[in-house]
């Protein structure tokens, strides 16, 4: 069958997409659920255990407090109250903590330490995974079972005031609320007082049960300036204050006889020594948990807080306000809050936990019976049973009591040991469908580059012998194998598999096509095989072997992208993979610099005697001009060299170095902003004069106005300034101009769309393509510089020159070959990448590129179809092959192998998941995955890497 | 005459092996608290000290640097000086490149500069006392196939494993192990010196093991 090489190519990145589609469905772990919508109810309590039966056991105990009061501050790290700056930041809090009726405990929040996920940590109890975090921009109402539900439905009276995710995650739950947006980073004080304001008249009414208050400001801060700023101490002396009046406020109203209040005091995630959060780093994790209530005993000294999961938070509240605990909790109630109360309910609470657990870990378990908390849980129930028949018995020895603590212990070890098993399902990885994207995603990179030469041979048609394929028997084996090999992995699979919730027809189409690729891939294979050796005229090994030489390029790239791969398997490699990158690039600019060296050097002593090719002299171009061009030449590597250093101290990034000065700070402080305005404008115009070289006038019209409108965006935001106005405008959100240049966006896009179609469909005229490319080349970088943080211009200007000036003077003139070219233009997109102040930590996701232009967030604008993928780094190089697939020229035929070393990496790095017992890793992995997925979906235009790519090819056709 | 020449190098190599273990030991001897971490740079200049000397003497005792075409003691003195400049304008490079790579600019550029010493006196002063203050000879040198001798090879072999050493030196840096030899600049010039020392033994055994096929042109 003749397939045209372009619908090849098309269809081959289609299933590439899916394949990698399935992979990522594998790599992220889904939230683990008895089933979604489905809640706890009181009538569906377990009997209290009991040898014998006895009516009326089914209820519960008597709820603990009538009260509760949640202050949930923002980032509040557990060294701000537990620390030795404790006492200055939080006086009042850190005397009740050591002198008052109080729990405290450090509770760990577990990546992603991002506030919606965190929120649904503490009322679900559930461990949300990084998908989450997206959802963390726009969250939708929360549907699975809930603290805030179950309150609600057991008629308890909400009243909330604070972050409005609160508010969009649980509607028409509260009673009374207030939402407070959190986007506006730089306000630190209005976004506290919304919520103060609201206090006093609260707090002196008595209709309600529950208040929850979200503070802010604290976490606004860190984001502004670090945990150590001057800032954090008036914030937390003011949360102190608030805590206080609330404290007092609950103490006056206390009366005799009824059941106490319970005050709690958390942070939601903590925050790191930059200020950010959203990783796994100690401090970013560890907040602190205060419970203050008068049912607790009184504390005599500081005592070390013990740790605790930030989920066992929502089960102990649950118990503590008489709510069934939401079905999906994998927390384990905290057994210090229950002290005080009689044996028989603290063993009822513990029960209660227990069976709630043991239902969640029998359904997310195949083989649950064997798990060790399982078995723990039975016996301890049992024991329970024969207590009770004691007690009722009205057994009041000290043998009664001995027994009622063994079962208490018991119950707590079998607990723990459940919450363990759970939340390790949690982190479990879908293996099969991981191997069965990645199997795909390889079949398809074999055909792709089997069928590369003929695809690229002049009458640009792929021979796929796919009806011999299907009509051979080896497929129909393959068939049956694959077939059997999913029955067998789908009976005995342990956790739960995407692939196998499949529906048959799906799966045997998966099946089909993948034996039938198998075929078509091995039938390529012997095609290719001895055509090699007829064309060469030796054997077909001598001619492979002869094609596995390598120049010190070669060498380079090869260590460069395997020793990549090797050194992702230390987190700090990972933490800070901006080093390696830098590294890497730099040590190639050097390398071609000696490439290039050596190329002129060699000319100019005019020793004819070598082999390599000198400039083709049948251009009768003049000296002069070739002078000019060999300095040009030369000066390239040493000036990227210069760029690259320069762009470095433009922002540092990683975790080790993140915290020094860099000059992306001091060009955003307000007394730099001419320099900053100054900057931006050079840097608008250089961009203009890179780009319009080969566009048509209107786009050369249309790209003016619209990085002049990029300009007025910036200013109306308030990062530049204009000429002609220095003060007293007040900042807007500048939605009209980013529209604006939205506009002009979409028109150069179309003109060239235009061009391109023309080209392709009334005349073949190469110039017309061109301009075309050209053109949408030019859209492209008008919306990255729509996007980009006005500081980061620079890097985007310093990325087209590098490539222009890369793509005139060394990959044309040293006649590098695509692979080559390919691998470089990898390198240098992750070196800029970053550049702009990214990094594999999901706290640098830099949101506000998602609001350009919008009045308010839009999700689509981030999930945002293929391209999401496709800029993830593991995909570098499907967009590569693009360019080789559409130039129809003769490219790097000679070492595709070269371009394997991209999916080599991905295997590689799979394993290494796998390999890898540092247990922080795969959380490591699963984040930069995810950063880098986030931050280029954001912008799919903005990675850098796509970018050169595509002005590569644009080139291409003009100079053929 | 090729074992002659490959026993000479071997024992010139021995003799700057063993500098650069003396300029480790006698020191420590010597001076009071010295040790390579602590005293980072101490170490460092004795070692680029050492070397120096070492191939001085021992290459102008050989006699391989390319005699003078004039023996007059004007046009010795400018070559001393031409040399004495080139050393300079080298440490300056590899202090460039250093920087490129990412070295602060101006926090610990003492450090940094005393890497480029070590770095000079390891590669660049071989080079001038086998070739002379001669840059047309070093491109043909470091060109593709351009040793005519023994001891360009022999050059070859060891300044690629010195930079190669000082570039696999810079690896461990990002990790968080706070070790002493984390810091900068001890990792980068051990590994210098590793791969020097590791030079000097590869190259008159890469020689003698390839001597069937190595051939030289016009000498």
């Amino acid at each position: 069958m003749k397939v045209r090489s372009s619908v090849f190519a098309s269809f081959i990145l289609i299933l590439e997409g899916i394949g990698v589609a399935l992979f990522l469905r594998g790599f992220f772990p889904v939230p683990l659920k008895s089933s979604v919508s489905s809640k706890n109810k009181l009538s569906d309590l377990p009997v209290e255990p009991l040898t014998g039966s006895s009516p009326n056991s089914s209820r519960l105990p008597q709820p603990l407090f009538k009260r509760v009061v949640i202050m949930l501050v923002d980032a509040l790290r557990e060294d701000f109250v537990f620390g030795p700056n404790g006492r200055m930041y939080m006086p009042y809090t850190r005397h009740l903590v050591e002198r008052g009726s109080s729990h405290s405990f450090v509770a760990k929040a577990r990546p992603p330490t991002v506030t919606m996920p965190r929120i649904k940590a503490l009322t679900t109890g559930t461990i949300p995974g990084f998908i989450d975090v997206v959802m963390n921009l726009n969250s939708p109402a929360l549907l699975e079972d809930n603290l805030i539900w179950q309150a609600k439905a057991a008629g308890k009276r909400m009243v909330f005031y604070g972050d409005d995710t609160w508010v969009r995650l649980f509607p028409k739950h509260f009673m009374e609320h207030d939402g407070t947006t959190s986007f506006f980073v730089s306000d630190y004080t209005e976004v506290d007082n919304n919520v103060t304001r609201h206090l006093d008249s609260t707090l002196k009414r008595d209709d309600w049960d529950i208040l929850i208050l979200h503070y802010l400001g604290l976490d606004h801060i860190g984001h502004i300036s670090g945990p150590h700023s001057s800032l954090i101490q008036p914030k937390l002396m003011e949360m102190d204050d608030i805590l206080k009046k609330i404290h007092s406020a609950l103490i006056s109203k206390e009366a005799e006889g009824s059941l106490p209040y319970l005050l709690v005091l958390c942070g939601d995630h903590g925050m790191s020594e930059t200020g950010s959060h959203g990783g796994s780093s100690e401090p970013e994790i560890n907040t602190p948990l205060v419970l203050l209530s008068p049912a607790f005993k009184r504390k005599a000294g500081m005592e070390k807080p013990g740790v605790v999961e930030q989920v066992d938070l929502p089960p102990t509240l649950a118990l503590g306000l008489g709510l069934p605990i939401s079905l999906n909790s994998v927390g384990r109630v905290i057994p210090g809050v229950l002290e005080e109360t009689s044996l028989r309910d603290q063993l009822r609470f513990l029960h209660l936990n227990g069976h709630q657990l043991s239902c969640l870990l029998k359904d997310s378990v195949p083989d649950y019976e064997k798990e060790a908390g399982f078995e723990q849980f039975r016996v301890a129930e049992k024991a329970h049973g024969s207590w009770m028949k004691l007690f009722l018995e009205g057994n009041t020895s000290e043998v009664l009591s001995n027994m009622g603590k063994k079962v208490l212990k018991q119950y707590v070890e079998a607990l723990a040991a459940m919450s363990s098993a759970l939340s390790k399902q949690l982190g479990k990885y879908d293996m099969y469908s991981m191997i069965a994207g990645m199997v795909f995603v390889f079949q398809l990179l074999l055909v792709l580059l089997l069928a590369m030469p003929e695809a690229l041979s002049g009458d640009a048609a792929v021979e796929l012998p796919v009806l011999s394929a299907l009509l051979s028997l080896p497929f129909y084996l393959m068939c049956l194998l694959l077939a059997s090999v999913h029955v067998l992995v789908c009976t005995s699979a342990e956790s739960s598999c995407y692939f196998c919730s499949l529906s048959w027809g799906l799966v045997f189409a998966a099946v089909a096509f993948s034996s039938a690729m198998f075929c078509i891939l091995v039938s390529l294979v012997t095609r290719r095989l001895p055509l090699g050796a007829r064309i060469h005229g030796k054997s077909p090994l001598r001619s492979i072997v002869s094609e596995w030489s390598l120049s010190e390029l070669d060498v380079l790239l090869l260590a460069g992208t395997v020793g990549h791969t090797l050194s992702l398997a230390a987190s700090s490699f990972v933490e800070e993979e901006h080093q390696t990158w830098y590294f890497l690039l730099n040590t190639l600019c050097l390398a071609v610099f000696q490439d290039v060296c050596r190329k002129y050097f060699r000319e100019q002593r005019g020793t004819g005697d070598e082999e390599e090719s000198i400039l083709p002299s049948k251009d009768p171009s003049p000296k002069a001009e070739i002078y000019s061009e060999k300095w040009l030449a030369l000066a390239t590597p040493p000036f990227t060299l210069l760029c690259c250093r320069l762009l470095r101290s433009l922002n540092q990034t990683g975790v080790q170095w993140a915290h020094l000065p860099d000059m992306g700070h001091w060009l955003n402080s307000s007394e730099h902003r001419t320099v900053l305005s100054l900057l931006a404008a050079f840097c608008l115009v250089f961009i203009y004069l890179l780009v319009q070289r080969r566009c048509s006038w209107v786009s050369k019209v249309a790209l003016a106005l619209g990085l002049l409108g990029v300009y007025s965006y910036r200013a109306a935001v308030g990062n530049v300034l204009f000429p002609w106005q220095h003060s007293g405008r007040t900042t807007s959100k500048g939605t009209m101009e980013a529209r604006f240049v939205y506009v002009f966006i979409l028109g150069i896009l179309f003109t060239g769309t235009k061009d391109l179609l023309r080209s392709q469909i009334i005349t073949s005229d190469a110039r017309l393509k061109s301009r075309g490319l050209w053109e949408i080349y030019s859209g492209l970088v008008l919306l990255v510089t729509l996007l980009f943080r006005a500081h980061n211009l620079p890097v985007l200007c310093c990325c087209l020159l590098i490539q222009t000036l890369m793509a005139q003077f060394i990959w044309k003139k040293l006649h590098y070959d695509a692979a080559q070219t390919t691998i470089m233009h990898y390198w240098f997109g992750q070196a800029f990448f970053y550049f702009q102040g990214n990094s594999n930590n999901i706290a640098t996701v830099d949101i506000s590129v998602g609001f350009v232009g919008l009045e308010s967030y839009v999700e689509g604008h981030l999930l945002n179809g293929p391209q999401h993928l496709c800029g993830a780094p593991t995909l570098g190089v499907p967009p590569g092959l693009l360019p080789q697939l559409t130039e129809r020229q003769e490219p790097g035929c000679s070492r595709p192998w070269l371009l394997l070393s991209g999916p080599a990496e991905v295997c590689a790095r799979c394993s290494l998941h796998r390999a890898g017992d540092h247990s922080a890793l795969p959380s490591l992995h699963m984040e930069r995955l995810f950063t880098q997925i986030t931050v280029r979906g954001h912008a799919p235009a903005a990675d850098c890497g796509g970018l050169p790519l595509l002005q590569h090819h644009g080139a291409e056709p003009h100079c053929q | 005459m090729w074992d002659h020449e490959i026993r000479a190098m071997a024992s010139t190599h021995a003799i700057l092996a063993a500098s650069v273990f003396m300029a480790t030991v006698l020191p420590a001897a010597a001076v009071p608290g010295f040790s390579v971490y602590g005293t980072h740079l101490l170490w460092l200049y004795s070692v680029s000290g050492a070397v120096t000397a070492v191939s001085v003497a021992v290459f102008w005792l050989l006699g391989i640097t390319p005699p003078a075409k004039k023996h007059t003691v004007g046009y010795k003195l400018s070559r001393l000086f031409r040399s004495c400049l080139y050393f300079f304008l080298s440490c300056l490079f590899f202090h460039t490149v250093v920087v490129l790579y990412g070295a602060p600019l101006i926090e610990s550029a003492l450090e940094t500069f005393s890497l480029s010493v070590l770095l000079t006196s390891l590669t660049t002063l071989r080079c001038l006392c086998v070739l002379g203050p001669n840059v047309q000879a070093w491109i043909r040198v470091f060109s593709r196939h351009g040793a005519m001798s023994v001891w360009d090879t022999c050059l070859q072999i060891t300044v690629a494993c010195t930079l190669v050493g000082a570039w696999v030196g810079a690896f461990p840096i990002p990790l968080d192990w706070d070790r002493p030899w984390q810091a900068w600049p001890v990792s980068c010039s051990l590994g210098a010196t590793i791969g020097f020392l590791t030079g000097l033994v590869a190259a008159p055994a890469w020689i003698h093991f390839h001597r069937k096929q190595l051939t030289y042109k016009c000498k």
